[in-house]
C-alpha cells in the first residue's frame, strides 16, 4: 500500500502557470500551481512533459527555482534548437498548462541539517537549484556560511539579479564584461577556484551544477584543492537534457 | 557526444523501480568502480537511456521505450544497493 502511495506521487500531473518572470532576454521563471504538490527540498527537480497536437512527446527536466515551502518555480533556458524550451519561454501564457512529475531526486539535495560550510558553483541557468538552496538556508536561518561561484558570459545574463545581490555571491563574466568590471573575467579554473572556494581544511560541502564542461572542470579543480570528492555534489545538463 | 549524468534520469529510474534511485550505489560490472547512479554518465541522444561507468566507461544499463514497455539492461552491473530507509527522508 506504502508503495502505491509513493509510486503515485510521481505520475504526471497538470501544472497550471501562476506567473511568469522575465530575468534576461533567454531565461524565465514559470511559477506553477501543480494539485496535491508534496513539498520539494532544495536542489530537487521536475521533468516537464509536452505533447503536440499528432501526440508527439518532449520531456525534459528543470531544477526547482524556489525553497521549500514555496511552489514550485522552474527556470528555463532558451535553446533555439530545443523542443521544449522554446514553447516555455515564448509562447507560454499564464493559465497555460502542461505536464511535470516530481519532485526528483535525493542526490543533489540540501537540507540545513547537513551543514556546510556550502560552496556553490554554477554555470548559466545552472543556478536555479543554488537559488533554492541559498532561500532555503535564508528561510531555515541557518548559520552555515555559503558562497556562490557564477559564471555567466554577459552581465545581462545573469539570473536573478537582484535576489543574489544580498549573498556573498562571486561572478565571473567569460565573454563581454562592461565597461569598468572588476569581477572575474574568465572560465572558472583551479587558480580560480584557489582563490574563491572554501579551504578544503573547513570540510566544505559543494555543489556544482552546470554543462558538462563546466562541471567537469570545477569538479576536477576542487578535488585538487583537496576538497572530499564524495561532498561534492554535481548535475549536469545540456542540449538534451535542456534548461 | 556529450554525456549528463545520473541526475537527468531520476524520473525515469523512479517509475522504472519505483523509489528514488540517484543515490543507490552502483557497482561496475566491468572495473568494479563504485558509485551513486547519479554521478554515472548519461547519454540520452540515442533511442534509449545508456548508462556508462564514469570511471572505466562501459556500459552499466541501458533502458529503452517501446510502445509503452520500457525495457531495462542490467547487464552490465555487478550490482545496485539502495540503503534501507534511503526513501523515508528523500522526497
Amino acid at each position: 500500500m506504502a508503495g502505491t502511495a509513493v509510486l503515485g506521487r510521481l505520475s504526471w500531473r497538470v501544472a497550471t502557470v501562476t506567473t511568469v518572470v522575465d530575468e534576461t532576454p533567454r531565461v524565465r521563471t514559470i511559477t506553477l500551481d501543480v494539485p496535491d504538490w508534496p513539498g520539494h527540498v532544495a536542489g530537487q527537480h521536475v521533468d516537464v512533459r509536452l505533447t503536440g497536437e499528432d501526440g508527439y512527446r518532449a520531456e525534459r527536466a528543470y531544477s526547482l527555482a524556489s525553497a521549500p515551502g514555496e511552489p514550485p518555480m522552474i527556470t528555463v533556458e532558451r535553446l533555439e534548437d530545443g523542443e521544449v524550451s522554446p514553447y516555455l519561454t515564448r509562447e507560454l501564457r499564464l493559465g497555460d498548462a502542461f505536464e511535470v512529475r516530481g519532485p526528483i531526486g535525493g542526490y543533489f539535495v540540501w537540507r540545513p541539517d547537513d551543514g556546510g560550510p556550502l560552496f556553490l558553483a554554477a554555470g548559466g541557468s545552472g543556478v536555479a537549484p543554488m537559488r533554492a538552496i541559498l532561500r532555503e538556508r535564508r528561510n531555515s536561518m541557518s548559520e552555515v556560511r555559503a558562497r556562490l561561484l557564477y559564471s555567466s558570459r554577459t552581465l545581462e545574463d545573469v539570473i536573478y539579479r537582484a535576489e543574489l545581490h544580498d549573498e556573498d555571491v562571486v561572478h565571473t563574466l567569460t565573454r563581454a564584461q562592461p565597461p569598468g568590471w572588476t569581477g572575474y573575467a574568465r572560465r572558472v579554473d583551479a587558480a580560480l577556484l584557489r582563490e574563491v572556494a572554501w579551504p578544503a581544511e573547513d570540510g566544505p560541502l559543494a555543489f556544482v551544477c552546470g554543462p558538462t564542461s563546466f562541471v567537469e572542470s570545477v569538479a576536477a579543480g576542487l578535488v585538487e584543492l583537496g576538497y572530499a570528492p564524495r561532498r561534492i555534489k554535481t548535475e549536469r545538463f545540456g542540449g538534451m537534457g535542456e534548461r | 557526444m556529450e554525456f549528463l549524468d545520473g541526475n537527468a534520469i531520476g524520473g525515469t529510474l523512479y517509475y522504472v523501480f519505483g523509489c528514488e534511485m540517484t543515490v543507490a550505489q552502483a557497482a561496475c560490472g566491468h572495473c568494479g568502480a563504485r558509485g551513486p547512479l547519479a554521478e554515472c554518465e548519461v547519454y540520452l541522444g540515442g533511442p534509449g537511456v545508456v548508462v556508462r561507468c564514469r570511471v572505466c566507461h562501459d556500459v552499466m544499463m541501458v533502458l529503452v521505450e517501446v510502445r509503452e514497455i520500457i525495457c531495462v539492461d542490467l547487464g552490465g552491473l555487478k550490482g545496485l544497493e539502495l540503503l534501507a530507509g534511503a526513501n523515508d527522508q528523500s522526497a
